[in-house]
């Protein structure tokens, strides 16, 4: 029986639960018609409730334990049978077997590359079999004492709806608790990661050094080509500049224009059409920029007289970049200008001073720690972003300001390294988690310093 | 002591330095209005462009060009009848006849040194469904129209090889080739020949995706945001509670992939590159957009409405389950369909899981090894072949007609259901 198919049980089970806690508590309504009022103290489905998660809760819970321990239980009854014995000692060969023998067993492979692993397809398919039986077996006791439980404790007294409301809310706190949990995820996996890696590669090498060139094995003490500054450079130079440059002007003065100049019509019809350009896939732009904008900017440089000009060319990256961030920077300078007070538009217009000098001199100025939180989220943003780079910048690193040059960026070297066939436990692979640390890092500084900004701001004028 | 005060002459309006200034600031005001006109106007026009471009090449993906090839399948098949390979044994009769080598048989006598690589390599599974479709094409001679190479494809709609264009002029000589709708395209797999390639695979492969990210993403999403705007104390774990979710919106995408990587392949040994993973990894990123939509619909549930139902004797659950919840429940769609499109359209986490790998299949289950959408047009984007340009640019028209339609839905639920309290 799979995971699924038990899951599918349990569930069915338990609206069996659920009618009959829900009638044996619909009996007690009925009998006490007659009697005094308020004898029985909750609704019969919220015992119904109560009946059906006490055993519906316990059986899921043992599930979701057994789904991560039984693999080592599987593996270790396999490794104790003695056809297992003449395995290789060396761990990632063995380990290489064992996984390979455990997918055939349980059809996710077809065919063994390897002699040894067909040995222990019919062992590891005793032991599947013997391990899942013991957990359906286990899940459904559980389900059952659960429900009799439940369903002994429904009497008309019986305070069913506080338990089954005290349970919601528990379940209310667990679900917001998974955005903790998932935070302290990334945390946790970036750090063990980079931890590794940096047990491997000197951190000063990584934060310091200017040539990024990853040699697979790395030797202590030596120049193993791990020098990220191309790569934060890349990523500024892509991000923060050439996307900005772009995203800034144009994104500030449609904001500008659509709020203060436009009419209701045409704003009615532009904001959907510019929050288009943030709806678009950034797989599409990446394509966009490789196939169209790449090769108008080489040509560009080419009649410019710049002779070494690459098809995977950093401006057009940036260019494209920064058009997939005008919707942001705009609607972010839209909410901020939005709440300057209107008294002090309404002053500078009396005073004589024309439209666009009263934002220039008043909006603006009063509106600018929203315009700046926007930026910088902006920023954050487009440093983190991946598929435009991947596909239209380039893979080689390369510290340079000319911007028809090749440059990567951190998130590029992110993908490159982890494409092929690498061994999770490979500098390669650690490497990538150790730029996605840093990566992360900026990222959360740049979140919490623009939300502080633009909060503060808000708060200001409210 | 002369402290007579100084008289301040009136501004001369009329005089010229005045005018001067005057039309010099009216011209400054058409000039920043100009230039606000201006970006918009770019921002449009940029968009223009990346649509059209994608529309010109890629509704030529759609298309396919056909060759017409004359069977004489009495002679071919050695008598094979209608009956023979109709009713339930039909597969296994049509395996029998060998149709590659009739066709390639069919090919060669018709166009002699033309034939070499004349057809796409699906070309006799195309043949053999028109055969299972219509058993009495058997009995006669037959012309069928069958999709040619990819090479003579791109040479027969636009501009190919040289060698290709000159056997694509022979061939069009003789009348022998038209363009057609290609099905293929919808309802195929990953190939490595352009013309065989198809999306239906990936995009399978997206919708399963999106189930398991909406099934986990959606409950959690909005219990969540109940919590945080109905009943949490104002208490440390609330702050870190908010400081994550917002932290978490705006995550770069990758950094999931990473996590993905890291907890479901390694740590728990979840299949690679399966719906499952996938799934679960977007669920973690869309989880954030659909509390952060939540908290703003239940927000705007104006308090006399739980004061009612508190007044009456409801619980504070009762309250928030069976009165503010509906209420918001107009809001929080909007935002779950404009979450989910988001994870529709994104590659990179995808990426991270292993989900670069050619899979010529359909996904039977939630386990197997699959692709999405978007990482198929990424694939294909990295195909050298000219043949894969358009089809590229055809599976980014589908891919944006389902986000615009999403988008259009989750505007036309606000629009239609949206309360203004």
């Amino acid at each position: 029986m799979t995971g699924t198919a038990l899951l599918f049980l349990v569930l069915g089970l338990g609206l069996i639960a659920w009618i009959a806690g829900r009638a044996r508590a619909a009996a007690f309504v009925r009998s006490a018609k007659g009697g005094p009022r308020g004898t029985v103290n909750s609704l019969p489905y919220y015992h119904g409730w109560f009946v059906a998660i006490c055993s519906i809760a316990p059986a899921l819970v043992f599930m979701f334990i057994w789904q991560s321990i039984s693999p080592s239980l599987v593996t270790n009854m396999v490794l104790s049978a003695p056809a297992a014995a003449d395995l290789p000692q060396d761990g990632f060969a063995r380990a290489a077997i064992l996984s390979e023998a455990r997918a055939i067993a349980q059809g996710f492979q077809t065919a063994a590359f390897q002699g040894e692993s067909e040995k222990l397809v019919p062992l590891y398919q005793g032991a599947l079999a013997y391990y899942q039986w013991i957990g359906v077996a286990a899940t459904l006791v559980l389900f059952f004492a659960g429900g009799a439980f439940a369903f002994t404790r429904i009497k008309p007294d019986f305070r069913a709806r506080s338990k089954v409301e005290r349970i919601v809310m528990f379940g209310l706190l667990v679900a917001s608790l998974i955005a903790i949990l998932t935070t302290l995820g990334i945390f946790a996996s970036l750090i063990f990661e980079s931890w590794r890696f940096f047990s491997m590669v000197s951190p000063f090498e990584f934060l310091f050094g200017t040539e990024w060139n990853p040699k697979s094995t790395v030797t202590p003490g030596a120049d193993n080509g791990y020098g990220a500054i191309p790569l934060f450079w890349g990523t500024i130079f892509i991000g923060a500049i050439i996307a900005m440059v772009v995203a800034i002007p144009l994104g500030l003065m449609s904001a500008i224009f659509l709020t203060q100049y436009a009419s209701a019509t045409v704003r009615k019809w532009m904001k959907p059409i510019l929050e288009i350009l943030a709806g678009v896939p950034t797989v599409v732009y990446g394509y966009f920029a490789a196939l169209t904008v790449a090769p108008a900017v080489r040509d560009f440089a080419v009649m410019l007289g710049v002779s070494n000009a690459a098809s995977d060319n950093a401006l057009a990256a940036g260019i494209v970049m920064g058009v997939m961030i005008i919707p942001l920077v705009s609607s972010m300078s839209d909410d901020s200008i939005a709440a300057v007070p209107n008294a002090m538009r309404d002053g500078s217009l009396a005073m004589g001073a024309t439209k666009s000098e009263t934002i220039k001199k008043v909006l603006l100025p009063a509106a600018l720690p929203g315009v700046v939180g926007g930026v910088l989220l902006a920023v954050s943003r487009a440093i983190g972003e991946t598929m435009i780079v991947v596909m239209a910048a380039g893979y080689t690193a390369n510290l340079t300001a000319n911007p028809f040059a090749t440059i990567t960026t951190v998130t590029v070297q992110i993908v490159a390294l982890l494409t092929g066939d690498q061994d999770f436990g490979s500098p390669h692979t650690l490497a990538a988690f150790a730029l996605g640390l840093a990566l992360f890092v900026t990222t959360f500084f740049l979140n919490y310093v623009a939300l502080r900004a633009v909060k503060k701001y808000r708060e200001a004028y409210e | 002591m002369s402290n007579a005060i100084m008289e301040p002459t009136p501004t001369d309006w009329n005089g010229q330095i005045m005018q001067k200034r005057i039309a010099g600031r009216y011209a400054a005001e058409r000039r920043f209005k100009a230039m606000g006109f201006l970006a918009v106007a770019l921002s449009t026009l940029f968009l223009a462009f990346l649509l059209f471009t994608m529309m010109g090449q890629g509704l030529r993906g759609f298309q396919r060009t056909e060759i017409a090839v004359d069977f004489d399948f009495p002679a071919l098949t050695s008598g094979a009848t209608a009956a023979s390979i109709s009713g339930p044994n039909a597969d296994a009769a049509l395996n029998s006849m060998d149709i590659p080598g009739i066709v390639e048989l069919a090919v060669s006598e018709q166009y002699g040194e033309l034939s070499e690589g004349l057809l796409t390599t699906g070309a006799a599974g195309n043949a053999r469904q028109m055969l299972l479709d219509n058993p009495s094409l058997v009995t006669a001679k037959q012309q069928l129209w069958l999709p040619v190479d990819s090479r003579l494809d791109v040479a027969f709609k636009r501009d190919g090889e040289p060698a290709a264009e000159q056997t694509v002029a022979a061939l069009a000589q003789k009348d022998a080739l038209r363009t057609g709708f290609n099905w293929t395209f919808l309802t195929g797999a990953d190939a490595t020949d352009p013309s065989a390639v198809g999306i239906w695979a990936a995009f399978k492969g997206s919708l399963m995706t999106m189930v398991i990210t909406l099934m986990l993403a959606f409950p959690v999403g909005i219990l969540a945001a109940l919590y945080l705007e109905e009943y949490a104390a104002k208490n440390k774990l609330t702050d870190i509670i908010e400081v994550s979710i917002n932290n978490l919106a705006a995550v770069p995408s990758i950094i999931f992939g990473l996590l993905g990587l890291a907890v479901f392949l390694t740590m728990f040994g979840m299949p690679r590159s399966s719906a499952l993973v996938g799934g679960l990894t977007l669920a973690l990123m869309t989880m954030p957009v659909i509390v952060i939509a939540g908290r703003n619909a239940v927000k705007s549930v104006p308090p006399s409405i739980r004061d009612a139902a508190l007044g009456i004797g409801a619980s504070p659950v009762q309250v928030v389950f069976h009165h503010v919840l509906p209420l918001a429940l107009p809001g929080i769609l909007t935002g779950t369909i404009i979450g989910m499109a988001r994870a529709l359209g994104e590659t990179a986490p995808l990426l991270m899981i292993g989900m670069r790998a050619f899979i010529p299949a359909a996904p039977e289950g939630f386990t197997e090894a699959t692709t999405a959408l978007p990482v198929q047009i990424y694939l294909w984007s990295d195909e050298v072949n000219q043949g894969f340009v358009e089809k590229t640019s055809a599976a980014i028209i589908v891919l944006l007609i389902f986000l615009l339609g999403m988008n259009a839905l989750a505007i036309y639920l606000r629009n239609r259901f949206e309360t203004r309290w």
